[in-house]
């Protein structure tokens, strides 16, 4: 039976509980798709590299989102979306 | 003349850093080579409207077992014009200053700019970083940063748990901030008329009636969840979900809507008025991929929120290695934006006057893009020189049906140009 089929038996006053259910089950399945990615402790000559760092430079990243944030509506993704500024 | 050298520099500094903070140097500093400094100066300019200066720098100590404090301070001062939101006219406009003492104006044709700001900003944020066990780590931080007339407090906390060999790590924050704005001539009322000076006797008296409390807040309350994982040696990726709640006083107390007549000429100018919530999310996708040398780093976000508001942000750079020491990294990032609900561009005299209403370009339908291109250069002892040059255009588009008389004249939509030039020390 898919997941889909399951959730459907739920009645309406438990659809937080389903969803709550349905990201557990996405976390689980991704988390288990993912083991099969990866490299073994010695294969992280590169990763390791400060330029490999997701966020390498925070300052320029810290500078970029405080422009963004003063200039566009969206803001928020790889970090908080915050706020700490007047911004004209 | 002789200069410092790099171990003077960095007791200097680390001296400096904790007399700021009031922290004892002697008892922080450690063993030579413990902490370690970044530091950038940024250059924003605006053609014809805002300027930035802001200095920055951070210091991070190594405690050792991944343990880490980082420590930032930024300074930013601002001078320029900034967009209020009233339509240009084919005659010259006053405006009552925000402090209602005295006036600006923009002159025919053009786009009205308050010119009255000039703020300096001071920020400051510490994070501390330790791992719980083998597979769980944590962090706490505190932000403050303070300007003329906004301040804004924040704590946050982060867990993140390792799977797999580190390959998967889940990553979970939340982040708690208190803003607080005072305006020079406290908060006006949202939606009511602006009061102009033309010598009327009672003008003061008018003013104030259009003005409330000294200041307003709001809180903001951040979640992120996010996971990344290692692909191969040489490629990593991240995917994220965050959600942001706002409540409180939303409106900029500096913005206004001009009402036009049927030939598209200014009657008055309201105040603006936006909801007192707003609820954001995102979602973001990040990998980073190493070739032979060069690295690429592409990202997407998208971002929705309950004004209506979705946009679309991509992201490109590609670390070009000229030889062991020397980089290019030329950059490119492109925004769409879709308008807020309550978003209009003017008002015309005779419609119904919404709840919400803001002229504010930020709200609008936008495309935004930045070119770019940054320089780095290693220097001894682990010190890095960059140098980062960029271009932003920002355009917006038209979405009112009825565009009123001598408005299909007037540049209703001017883009916003900026250069943005940063260097940056690592030390």
């Amino acid at each position: 039976m898919s997941v889909s089929c399951i959730a459907a038996k739920y009645k309406d006053d438990e659809s937080m509980s389903v969803k709550l259910f349905l990201v557990t089950v996405a976390v689980v399945l991704s988390l288990a798709g993912c083991a099969n990615l990866g490299v073994e402790p010695w294969q992280r000559s590169v990763l390791a590299k400060p330029e490999m760092q997701l966020i390498s430079d925070p300052l320029s990243a810290g500078l970029d989102d405080h422009i963004y944030f003063s200039k566009e509506a969206s803001s928020g993704g790889r970090g908080f979306a915050g706020g700490g500024c007047g911004c004209n | 003349m002789q200069l410092m050298k790099p171990k003077k520099i960095r007791h200097a500094l680390t001296a400096a850093t904790c007399g700021l903070l009031g922290v004892n140097s002697s008892d922080s500093l450690g063993e030579e080579g413990d902490w370690s400094f970044d530091s950038a100066v940024l250059y924003y300019s605006e053609v014809d409207r805002v300027t930035a200066v802001e200095p920055v720098i951070s210091a991070t100590r190594d405690f050792g077992e991944e343990r880490a404090l980082n420590l930032k301070f930024v300074f930013d001062t601002l001078s320029g014009a900034s967009a209020n939101g009233a339509t240009p006219s084919d005659q010259p406009q006053t405006f009552t200053r925000p402090s209602g003492k005295g006036a600006y104006t923009a002159a025919a044709e053009e786009t009205p700019l308050d010119d009255t700001f000039r703020d300096n900003r001071f920020a400051l944020s510490s994070q501390w970083e330790q791992p719980i066990n083998r597979d769980y780590k944590t962090g706490f931080g505190i932000n403050f940063s303070t300007e003329y007339d906004y301040s804004s407090l924040s704590a946050n906390a982060n867990l993140s748990r390792d799977f797999n060999k580190r390959n998967t790590t889940l990553n979970t924050g939340l982040s708690l901030a208190y803003d607080t704005v005072n305006p020079e001539g406290n908060i006006p009322f949202g939606l009511s008329s602006m009061v102009i000076d033309n010598g009327q006797a009672n003008y003061r008296s008018e003013f104030n009636a259009t003005r409330g409390d000294s200041e307003e807040n709001k809180d903001i309350l951040d979640l992120i969840i996010g996971l990344t994982q290692v692909i191969d040696r040489k490629t990593i990726m991240q995917v994220s979900y965050s959600f942001s709640d706002v409540s409180g006083y939303l409106t900029d107390p500096f913005k206004i809507v001009s009402v036009v007549g049927d030939d598209g000429r200014p009657l008055e100018y309201r105040y603006e008025q936006r909801p007192d919530g707003r609820q954001k999310q995102s979602l973001y996708w990040q990998v980073k991929h190493q070739f032979e040398t060069d690295i690429l780093d592409l990202s997407y976000r998208y971002f929705w929120d309950d004004w209506g508001i979705t946009s679309h942000t991509i992201d490109l750079r590609y670390r070009w290695i000229l030889d062991g020491r020397h980089y290019l990294e030329p950059h490119i990032r492109y925004y769409d934006q879709s308008e807020a609900d309550f978003y209009r561009r003017f008002l015309i005299q005779g419609e119904s006057l919404p709840d919400h209403v803001s002229a504010d370009y930020r709200l609008g339908n936008m495309q935004a893009l930045t070119v770019g291109i940054r320089y780095g250069m290693a220097l001894r002892n682990e010190q890095e020189l960059s140098l980062r040059l960029e271009y932003y255009l920002q355009s917006n588009d038209n979405t009112e049906s009825v565009v009123p008389g001598i408005l299909n004249d007037v540049e209703l939509y001017p883009d916003v140009e900026a250069i943005i030039v940063q260097l940056g020390f690592k030390f």
